[in-house]
């Protein structure tokens, strides 16, 4: 197909005469006066206001109750058993309770069988509601939080930044990155966000600050 | 299999009959009108939006004033992640690339996250011919595609149904294609997309192959991303063991940085919300999660020609957000069907003629199927001026000449034009354009303007006219100097 490759590419110079010669792209002047962060609050308030207006779960703990948290949530849920990816900190499952089931990596059955599944995250983002995954060791590779239909996610308040300008510098897009803002929805009927299509339905986010 | 566009009459014609429909009129300004109220509110939250929208602009117009440069970027940054970059210099040439890669992979099956590209070069039905069933993942892509129907919306193709629609589609025909539809099945949104789950999860499950497009792909990193809702974008980016994409060459953005513009700009105005439930980036093959084997197709496919016109070139700058779509009056009567190609409404007026031509009487029409009010281009997060390339389009159709083309273009104004609301919208509307609408329509149209000489147009704002108009034709509360310019004409 290098035939097509060497085609398209001379189209396209070819429609792009009108572009001075000596042109570099950085010549193209972009306006970057635009806000870094939008002022909206505190963040971690923030935060948890956008969360719930997607109708996820929110709770706030101290790093000491986030334990007890997890096994609070995990036995409201009735989830026995949870995926847990391979740096999940020890601590986290530490009280007796469900069973962490490790991801070996699991075959998709094995994901589609096990309660929920339990992790960390990269990069929170407050104005948006949203929670980045990067696939870092508390997090484990993407199956492992889309199959599963209970996503209990720990957000550690220093991960936590206001707005999308501030959230790129600290992802590595190399890395596979999963955005989670709310649980799975749609609003292909009648243009109403129904929560509880295809990936996870409930959403469940345990903010640790302090 | 979804019906093509082939065969379609020229836009008046098509407007008509979907005129004349009240469902689908009841259906798509309940659905419109709801979108705009989300979009208004979360767009009024960013106090820089118009700055932001000033950048949006100015980074597709980088990419596509240096579109050779960035193409070769992306493919040697794909490359180096591991992934395999293809060129399609048109539809045909798409669809042999992807049936071959899918037949290479022994399967008679893929998963497809809904994408423009591959509704634009009709990637299932040559996926079909080829003995390949696709199966359309998203929620609105499955009601088309059971329904046997055409998509009449960039982002939501199935919003010309309503529920009840939906209900008895779902239950007539699931069976055919998978698990069925449960027989208690209610027209509740909540039921129809647990129905929608239940069908699609062992397709997920087992699926070996998916087709994907993209929203935007980094020449930088080799990064494609991919914005939805449902979670079925993520099944299919991450389960099956090969991934072909079928990307526009115009879908490019520099650099990593570049998306914190548009992830910012697309989200709040295609679905009114501060952020899509899920979004995904990859680069490449990632050892030991999701696809192991990574396609990425770049599609011309009459590109290449819009980037040679000057004015139309800002036609490639689109994300696809629909908030054109979502505001246009004519689109709201017409209905998406009536402009013959996936790309309905304001934008399809100007990007259908570019990609195809206007040597068909429904593409020399489609310039015309606007009363250029200039809502569109007051929306549009990447400031496309949509009203400037319609007046040059329309151009491009009366020179070109040929009657067939003439008597298509004036008989889509004439509908436009045709009644009394329509033409008070165009003339108060037209203020900003005054001098871009015509004092007298040439052939046919003629006699209309003859009889109806254009009054003058007053040179009302365009956002005090919107406001007017949206609250029943009462006064303007909030009067012209509150709001956010331009960018906040959508009311
Ligand atoms: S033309 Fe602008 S408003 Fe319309 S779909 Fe494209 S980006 Fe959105």
């Amino acid at each position: 197909m290098s035939g097509s490759r060497e085609r398209i590419l001379a189209r396209v110079r070819a429609a792009l005469a009108d572009v001075p010669r000596d042109e570099r792209p950085g010549d193209v002047d972009v306006p970057r006066d635009y806000a870094r962060e939008h002022g909206q609050g505190e963040l971690i308030p923030v935060l948890t206001d956008r969360l719930l207006d997607y109708r996820a779960l929110v709770h706030r703990v101290t790093a000491a109750e986030l334990p007890g948290a997890i096994a609070a949530a995990l036995a409201r849920r009735g989830a026995a058993r949870v995926v847990v990816p391979p740096g999940l900190p020890d601590a986290w499952l530490g009280e007796a309770g469900p069973v962490a089931v490790p991801d070996r990596p699991l075959d998709v059955a094995e994901l589609d069988a096990v309660d929920g599944v339990l992790t960390g995250c990269a990069v929170a983002i407050a104005e948006t509601g949203t929670i980045v995954l990067d696939a870092g060791p508390d997090q484990g590779r993407r199956a492992i939080t889309l199959v599963p239909d209970y996503h209990l996610c720990v957000v550690p308040a220093e991960r936590v930044v206001a707005s999308v300008p501030q959230a790129l510098p600290r992802l590595d897009p190399r890395r596979p990155l999963t955005w989670i803002s709310g649980p799975s929805a749609t609003s292909d009927i009648e243009l109403n966000r129904v929560e509880g299509v295809h990936g996870p339905r409930t959403l469940e986010v345990v903010i640790v600050a302090g | 299999m979804s019906a093509t566009f082939v065969g379609m009459p020229a836009f008046p014609a098509a407007a008509r009959a979907a005129t004349g429909d009240a469902q689908l009129r009841h259906n798509l300004r309940k659905a419109t009108h709801t979108i705009r109220d989300r979009r208004r509110a979360v767009v009024e939250e960013l106090d820089d939006w118009p700055r932001l929208r000033a950048a949006g602009r100015a980074v597709k117009d980088r990419v596509l004033r240096h579109l050779d440069h960035y193409l070769e970027r992306l493919e040697e940054a794909v490359t180096a992640a591991g992934g395999r970059v293809h060129w399609a210099a048109d539809a045909a040439e798409a669809n042999a690339i992807v049936t071959g890669l899918v037949r290479a992979t022994g399967e008679r099956e893929v998963v497809k996250v809904k994408s423009m590209a591959t509704q634009e070069i009709e990637l299932n039905e040559a996926l079909a011919a080829a003995g390949i069933t696709a199966y359309e993942t998203d929620l609105a892509e499955l009601i088309v595609q059971l329904g046997d129907d055409r998509p009449s919306h960039i982002l939501v193709p199935a919003i010309h149904r309503n529920r009840a629609e939906i209900r008895e589609i779902f239950r007539r025909t699931m069976s055919e294609w998978g698990v069925p539809a449960p027989d208690d099945l209610t027209d509740d949104p909540a039921a129809l997309a647990e129905a929608a789950r239940r069908h699609l999860r062992e397709k997920f499950l087992s699926a070996k192959v998916a087709v994907s497009g993209a929203n935007f792909a980094v020449a930088e990193t080799g990064s494609l991303v991919v914005l939805e809702s449902e979670g079925n974008g993520r099944m299919c980016l991450t389960l099956p063991r090969t991934l072909i994409s079928v990307v526009g060459i115009e879908k490019i953005v520099p650099t990593w940085a570049d998306l914190e513009v548009f992830l910012q700009l697309l989200p709040r105005s295609s679905t009114g919300e501060r952020m899509n439930p899920y979004t995904s980036v990859w680069s490449g093959v990632i050892p030991g999660d999701g696809p192991q084997e990574f396609h990425l197709v770049l599609l011309d496919n009459g590109r290449s020609a819009t980037l040679a016109d000057t004015v139309g070139r800002q036609a490639l700058r689109c994300i696809r957000c629909s908030a054109c779509l979502n505001i246009c009056p004519v689109y709201e009567r017409a209905g998406g069907h009536a402009y013959g190609s996936v790309y309905p409404g304001p934008i399809g007026a100007i990007l259908t003629p570019q990609l195809r031509g206007t040597t068909t009487e429904l593409d020399a029409s489609l310039p015309y199927a606007s009363s250029l009010c200039g809502a569109c281009y007051e929306v549009c997060p990447v400031a496309i001026d949509i009203p400037e390339v319609l007046v040059h389009l329309r151009e491009r159709v009366a020179s070109g000449g040929g009657h067939t083309a003439e008597r298509a273009a004036m008989a889509a104004a004439g509908w436009v034009l045709n009644d009394d609301r329509r033409l008070g919208l165009a003339q108060r509307a037209a203020g900003r354009m005054r001098g871009l609408v015509p004092r007298r329509l040439p052939g046919p149209g003629a006699a209309w303007t003859d009889t109806r000489d254009v009054p003058a147009i007053p040179a009302e704002s365009f956002r005090d006219w919107w406001a007017t108009r949206e609250r029943g034709g009462g006064p303007d509360a909030r009067g012209p100097a509150d709001g956010r310019g331009r960018t906040e004409g959508g009311r």
